[in-house]
């Protein structure tokens, strides 16, 4: 029994050392008080004026539009070269998943400035240049979740649909496609939430003029930020929750767990 | 006969208010090879976990040699166990593995050494120390989950399904392995099987369960040809079991069709169940049987002829040397003493037992 | 034949490979070895051995050690508690702990922030109890807080994944063999957790070495750390043969101990997630 709470203990203040911080965003989202000290009443002003802040709904709409666009780029990218990885000789296979592996690895800032050099030289720093990086980046994530999917998905029943007469493309979406599904959209997912997350990369290759929500904290935090940053926060940690809980416990939770 | 060396005192335990045991008594002699024996979910595996010590009972007692064990933990007993998956450890080597229990005990390097030796050619895995555990096959990782286990000098030795994730010819070979390694080690062995075939070849004793009880105690002869009832015959092999009615002693009626048999004191005109053996039934020409009927299947066995006979309404399975193509007309004979009469359930326990069949 | 013509879909791929990731690391590798004018050097390589550039490298490794360390004394326990929870609770506790590492980053540092600053929140509790108020924001202390708010949950999850891989059976056949509990600890579940702990520990160390925002907004542009001093020689300096230089230093410095980690946790590395 001591040992029990000595445990719940232990968890609790985990839990509160993960969990404080974000109260705390949350709590002076309603903060009805230009100061971070003082707590001034209820307010849900912050959230009203979050709408009306174009530097701010900008920087979300091309968060959101990077993050979404990569992840298709990159899901479309990184499915076909699973489909060929798999079908490579035991021996490429490795070499193929190694060489994936590498850029997961690397360290952000140099992922970000290698690319920069690179762009600088060919054209100018702007959107297009951000959505090339974070495909860049999220092609791995596909890749390593797709893999194992196909690894799992049985080669025969593809070629006993090949033998009652369907043709290749048929028995792909219909016998194929089924089985790895799940993985391409976990991968999807991934991909999009590393896009959305990251900082580094999209600081280097994103050039002026263009912010995304992560470049535009990171400028304010040095300025000052304003507290309708903290009604974003608020809303985006609820997005994160929601769909972590959906990835987590939806539908395609359940055939992810019978697969591995 | 020897001494009891285990004695589970009215065992009862229960898993989230499904009661897995209910009031199990079982005793086991010292040097006994016996099985427990039974369908999945009767109860077997949880037995020999409480045995093992890794379930605690909800109420009764286990008796190891004399001492009170119920609350001892599982590295306090003196038994060893051989898991259904092997449960080796990855990251060691065989040698390592077997070493495991002989190291906590503080034994010498010299003496471990001996052991593993002497326990890798009792498993005829002679020269295997080095090898790592993902590159043996299954009959392998079995044998030295075998070895890893007896090397600890157990009193007893726990076998859950062991064999059953082996292939058909390596699981015959196994078993006879295991009978060879229990009269070398002269230790009791505590098998658990739902595979008939399997505790036949090899126990002493079989215990048959259940859902939660024991259904009959015997030798594999017994419990073959004189079980207590239908769940037994049922599940002992393949059985023609047909609704009858005890006339009176030595007198049953099956079919409508009066039997000579050889039990006796059921009194008269009790509803019973009647069991008969396929390879006791005899197809004979038509006449010269108690009836007749036609045949209706025939697969050769290699053995034998696995043929059915529809007669009287029902269909007789009967396994005969002879070929009778479907479609003969045969007459069917049982010698009386072939005849087994058991009492019709009673208890909603044993019905339930019943229409688990 | 269609095994060639299946081959073929991973073109792309290894266009997009070539193009966006060898490509970058061939433009990082001629701007470290040329100096502005285009001619071979050394120079922006050796100059990692400036005092100033080891100071940072050094500051950089002990921040990121120190961050690693601590992420692993919090999350082995942790993962120990929640693998030995009730299966039907388990799923929704450790998605708890995992929640916080799919908030924004940035967010997640301006939320550590508000928390420590001079009149923020433990400020305020430590005062309202009477006790002298934590000076820690903008010095090392800081950004290693930061740190391991910001990665410990990928210490957590591989950690807690090896840990759930372990078969009950194994544990038990330990036990029946006569292992204690302190034997199982440290024969099986420790060894068979190991390769969980190595990539928790290059998820946590490598991304903890290469920082540069969680030092630059949190030290007051008082914690140096590599990721800084490159960062300043390219957006500051515009000194880019300098920069890549580092960058080459630092890449290397990852690579090495890696493999170094790697190599001896050969299994399981690559099934995080």
């Amino acid at each position: 029994m001591v040992k029990k709470s000595v445990e719940r203990i232990y968890l609790s203040l985990i839990f509160l050392f993960l969990y404080l911080p974000i109260a705390v965003l949350i709590i002076l989202s309603f903060n009805n008080s230009k100061t971070k000290v003082q707590w001034g009443g209820f307010t849900l002003k912050w959230y009203k004026n979050l709408f009306s802040t174009s530097s701010i709904m900008e920087a979300f709409w091309t968060t959101i539009l990077i993050s979404l666009a990569s992840a298709l780029i990159a899901t479309l990218l990184g499915t076909l070269a699973a489909l060929g990885i798999d079908a490579m000789k035991k021996r490429n296979q490795a070499i193929m998943v190694g060489a994936t592996n590498i850029p997961l690895l690397n360290a952000d800032i140099v992922t970000g400035l290698s690319m920069m050099l690179l762009f600088v030289r060919f054209t100018r720093l702007g959107i297009g240049t951000v959505l090339i990086a974070h495909i860049t980046f999220n092609i791995p994530y596909v890749i390593l979740n797709v893999l194992p999917k196909l690894k799992q998905s049985s080669r025969t029943a593809y070629e006993a649909a090949l033998d009652l007469g369907a043709t290749p493309m048929y028995a792909f979406f219909k016998i194929v496609w089924p089985q790895i599904s799940p993985g391409v959209f976990s991968g999807f997912l991934m991909a999009m939430t590393m896009s959305l997350d990251d900082f580094s990369v999209t600081y280097f290759t994103k050039g002026a003029g263009i912010n995304t929500l992560s470049t535009m904290i990171y400028t304010e935090m040095r300025k000052g930020i304003r507290p309708e940053m903290y009604a974003l926060s608020t809303i985006l940690f609820l997005l994160a929750f929601v769909l972590l809980l959906f990835m987590n416990f939806g539908p395609s939770a359940h055939k992810d767990k019978n697969g591995t | 006969m020897s001494k009891r060396l285990i004695d589970l005192q009215h065992i009862t335990k229960s898993f989230d208010k499904q009661t897995v045991l209910d009031d199990l008594n079982l005793y086991i002699r010292e040097n006994e090879f016996l099985t427990l024996l039974g369908p999945s979910g009767c109860g077997k595996t949880t037995t020999l976990r409480i045995i093992g010590g890794f379930e605690t009972p909800d109420s009764g007692n286990i008796i190891f040699d004399g001492k009170n064990i119920t609350s001892l933990a599982p590295n306090e007993r003196q038994l060893n166990t051989v898991f259904q998956k092997y449960a080796l450890f990855p990251h060691m080597s065989i040698a390592e593995n077997i070493a495991f229990g002989l190291k906590i005990k503080k034994k010498s390097k010299s003496y471990i050494d001996d052991k593993i030796k002497y326990a890798l050619k009792l498993v005829n895995l002679d020269g295997f120390e080095k090898r790592s555990v993902d590159s043996l096959s299954g009959g392998q990782q079995q044998r030295i989950a075998i070895a890893r286990a007896i090397v600890n000098e157990p009193k007893v030795l726990l076998l859950d399904e062991p064999l059953g994730a082996l292939d058909l010819k390596l699981r015959q070979d196994m078993q006879y392995e295991l009978i060879r390694l229990k009269n070398e080690l002269g230790i009791t062995f505590i098998y658990v099987t739902h595979d008939q075939e399997e505790a036949l070849t090899m126990s002493d004793t079989i215990v048959v369960m259940n859902q939660g009880y024991i259904q009959q105690i015997g030798t594999p002869e017994d419990i073959y040809n004189e079980p207590t009832n239908a769940f037994v015959a049922d599940f002992i092999g393949e059985s023609n079991i047909i609704h009858g009615i005890m006339l009176q002693d030595r007198l049953v009626k099956v079919l409508d069709v009066t039997f000579p048999c050889v039990d006796e004191g059921f009194g008269n005109n009790v509803p019973v169940d009647v069991v008969i053996r396929p390879e006791d039934v005899e197809l004979v020409e038509p006449g010269q049987g108690m009836l007749e009927g036609d045949v209706v299947s025939l697969i050769f066995k290699g053995v034998h002829w696995e043929t059915e006979v529809l007669a009287n309404g029902y269909e007789w399975l009967v396994q005969t040397t002879q070929m009778h193509p479907v479609g003969t007309h045969v007459g069917i004979r049982v010698d009386p003493f072939n005849i087994q009469i058991m009492n019709k359930p009673e208890s909603s326990d044993e019905k339930a037992v019943e229409s688990d069949v | 034949m269609f095994n060639l013509k299946r081959q073929l879909l991973s073109g792309p791929y290894l266009l997009w490979m070539v193009g966006f990731i060898l490509m970058p690391v061939v433009m990082i590798l001629y701007y470290a070895f040329t100096t502005t004018s285009g001619h071979f050097t050394l120079l922006n390589i050796t100059s990692i051995f400036a005092s100033i550039h080891m100071k940072s490298l050094f500051l950089s490794l002990k921040l990121a050690l120190a961050c690693t360390a601590i992420c692993l004394a919090l999350s082995y326990p942790l993962a120990m508690i929640l693998n030995n929870m009730k299966q039907r609770s388990q799923g929704f506790i450790v998605f708890i702990f995992i929640l916080p590492m799919w908030m924004n980053f940035m967010l997640r540092i301006l939320a550590w922030k508000l928390l420590l600053s001079n009149n923020g929140v433990i400020n305020m509790v430590l005062e309202a109890i009477g006790l002298p108020g934590l000076d820690v924001l903008n010095t090392p202390s800081a950004v290693v807080f930061c740190m391991v708010y910001d990665f410990l949950p990928f210490m957590i999850l591989p950690i807690y994944n090896a840990m759930s891989r372990i078969q009950q059976d194994i544990i038990e056949a330990a036990r029946d063999l006569g292992a204690g509990t302190a034997t199982i600890f440290f024969k099986i579940i420790v060894p068979l957790t190991t390769p969980g702990v190595i990539s928790g520990i290059i998820m946590v160390f490598v991304p903890a070495l290469t920082s540069f925002a969680i030092s630059d907004l949190l030290g007051g542009g008082k914690v140096l750390l590599i990721g800084n001093v490159i960062e300043q020689a390219f957006m500051q300096e515009y000194n880019w043969n300098l920069g890549s230089g580092l960058s080459l230093v630092l890449m290397v410095f990852v690579i090495a101990s890696m493999a170094l980690m790697s190599s001896k946790g050969e299994k399981g590395g690559a099934s995080v997630w």
